[in-house]
């Protein structure tokens, strides 16, 4: 990075640390921070939409439309979220080949499992064979989201239902008595009023969401984690930069990222809150109407 | 011979003519210097395998890509076909045998090593708790000794656990705590005699890749016998580790 940084074994400690600190492992500890803020700005509205589908399917009249809904919601909740994390990229990463596998090569004659290995045609492979690193890596971290919208769309599927059975019931028997349909009367009353009930249990599972991700490394992504633990190990002099086991500091620094984290969504989610309990018949709302008369 | 073998590989790659432009996706771990390490200074796999890897693939004529994965995972991530060869410091094993399959090593056995602080009692070895990182070799060893084992994720955490008092010593290859004992000024020391455990270290490769097994295996043979394998083995690890015939 710098221009004394040819020999770090002679400088003095400022600058040996201005070295150490902008190496190349530090540089991709860095990124790694990106990586997790992107993953939680991806996977957050994914797991929305995840969510709403599943709330929809819960509130079907459609039966077997519900019963998939509670299928999901349910097996999902109970399971052990890292049991999820470890059986959706394999098996959905196997699921994909597979179908590839059938497509691409219908004349195949060997066996696609074979003792313990698993093996489809060239052509099905996903990704491609000869794809660029960067490629392998968007599709990890594809796999990711998938994975965590999975498991946390199943919580919000379940919020975001709570929520809508909790608008007043007379509002929608006023909408209906206004002539409108199922519909509309879901469209034009509950879904813009249910967001107030839903927050609460939304922003725990944000909360929830942040505290997740170091189960990234799970999936073969590098991310903070494993960089604090890789570098604050005890380095010997086979490398540039030896220092002793520094992990403690690593990890300190990880405590005060994701505090931040916390305390920054603790703060949207307030104003968030305030934004939609204006005007609702509810606690806050109320307590908004009186301190404005 | 050196004939046969070029026959060989010319023969085996004209035998997997269309596989012959395809990258090989190489699984490493990047925590176990001297065998494999993430380099500070460049941010890539460094190494004896990385240096030797390379070499096995120009002579092979592969284009070679370098993927890290921790260590529990590997063997099921090889299986499943995230890459196609492991080098990863491992040691040729029958239980390991039954899910992937080996080429021919390219390291011979060599002394693992037990290290604790100076002063530390050889009686530990017996009847302690020794560190030792999971599904190792080592890890199996002290399971049948009468000693208690502590089983790390990461080599690392192995000597951190010893550092801080968890365990008594750690059992490793010798070749890895070497620089730990050197660099410690007499604080580390090891501790009783060396001990041989397994059978040599060779790539990792899933048993139906018979084709590749033979194309590396062919190559592994060439270098051997060229001296340039012994040269690189010297070269990394010093005089001391065994070299090939």
């Amino acid at each position: 990075m710098f221009s004394f940084c040819t020999d770090p074994s002679i400088l003095p400690d400022w600058q040996w640390f201005a070295c150490y600190l902008t190496s190349a492992t530090h540089l991709d500890f860095y990124r790694a921070f990106g990586v997790v803020l992107v993953l939680l700005a991806v996977t957050a509205p994914v797991a929305l939409g995840m969510g709403m589908a599943g709330a929809m399917a819960l509130r079907a009249r459609f039966l077997p439309l519900q019963w998939l809904g509670k299928g999901y919601v349910n097996i999902v909740r109970g399971v052990p979220d890292i049991v999820f994390f470890l059986f959706v990229p394999i098996a959905l990463g196997q699921g994909i080949e597979w179908v590839m596998h059938q497509i691409n090569c219908p004349d195949w004659d060997q066996p696609i499992r074979q003792g313990t290995d698993f093996i489809v045609c060239r052509e099905a492979k996903v990704p491609p064979v000869d794809s660029p690193v960067w490629m392998r890596d968007l599709y990890a971290f594809g796999m990711a989201v998938t994975a965590f919208a999975l498991v946390f769309g199943a919580f919000v599927a379940n919020t975001l239902h709570g929520a809508m059975m909790a608008v007043p019931r007379a509002q929608v028997e006023t909408a209906e008595a206004y002539g409108m349909t199922r519909r509309q009367a879901f469209r034009r009353i509950v879904l813009p009023q249910m967001w107030v009930y839903a927050l609460p249990g939304l922003s725990n599972i944000w909360q929830i969401l942040i505290k997740a991700t170091p189960l990234l490394f799970l999936l073969g992504i590098q991310d903070v984690v494993y960089w604090a633990r890789e570098l604050g190990g005890q380095k010997t002099s086979i490398f540039t930069y030896p220092h002793p086991d520094w992990r403690m500091w690593y990890f300190l620094a990880l405590l005060c990222f994701y505090l931040f984290l916390t305390w920054a969504s603790e703060r949207v989610f307030g104003w968030l809150g305030a934004r939609l309990s204006h005007g609702q018949a509810t606690a806050a709302g109320e307590r908004q109407r009186r301190a404005a008369a | 011979m050196k004939k046969l073998t070029l026959g060989l590989i010319l023969a085996a790659m004209t035998a997997t003519g269309a596989y012959a432009q395809d990258t090989l996706r190489m699984g490493s771990e990047g925590a176990y210097p001297p065998y494999n390490f993430i380099n500070d200074t460049t941010g890539e796999l460094d190494g004896f395998e990385r240096e030797l890897g390379d070499a096995i693939c120009a002579r092979a004529s592969l284009t070679c890509e370098w993927v890290i994965n921790d260590w529990d995972t590997i063997i099921p991530n090889l299986v499943s076909g995230t890459y196609d060869t492991i080098m990863a410091g491992m040691s040729i094993t029958d239980a390991r045998k039954e899910v992937i399959s080996f080429t021919q090593n390219y390291l011979l056995p060599e002394a693992s090593a037990f290290i604790g602080l100076a002063g530390t009692e050889e009686s530990v070895r017996t009847g302690g708790v020794i560190a030792a990182q999971s599904n190792t070799i080592q890890a199996g060893y002290i399971a049948e000794t009468g000693a208690n084992l502590l089983e790390f994720a990461t080599p690392d955490e192995t000597i951190a656990a010893m550092r801080n008092g968890e365990a008594d010593a750690v059992l490793a290859d010798k070749a890895f705590l070497v620089p730990y004992v050197t660099d410690s000024n007499g604080e580390l020391a090891f501790i009783g005699e060396d001990v041989l455990l397994g059978g040599g270290i060779g790539i990792g490769l899933r048993q139906s890749d018979t084709e590749l097994a033979a194309k590396l295996d062919a190559v592994i043979t060439e270098m051997k016998a060229d001296g340039s394998l012994n040269a690189m083995i010297t070269k990394w690890f010093g005089e001391e580790q065994p070299i090939f015939e």
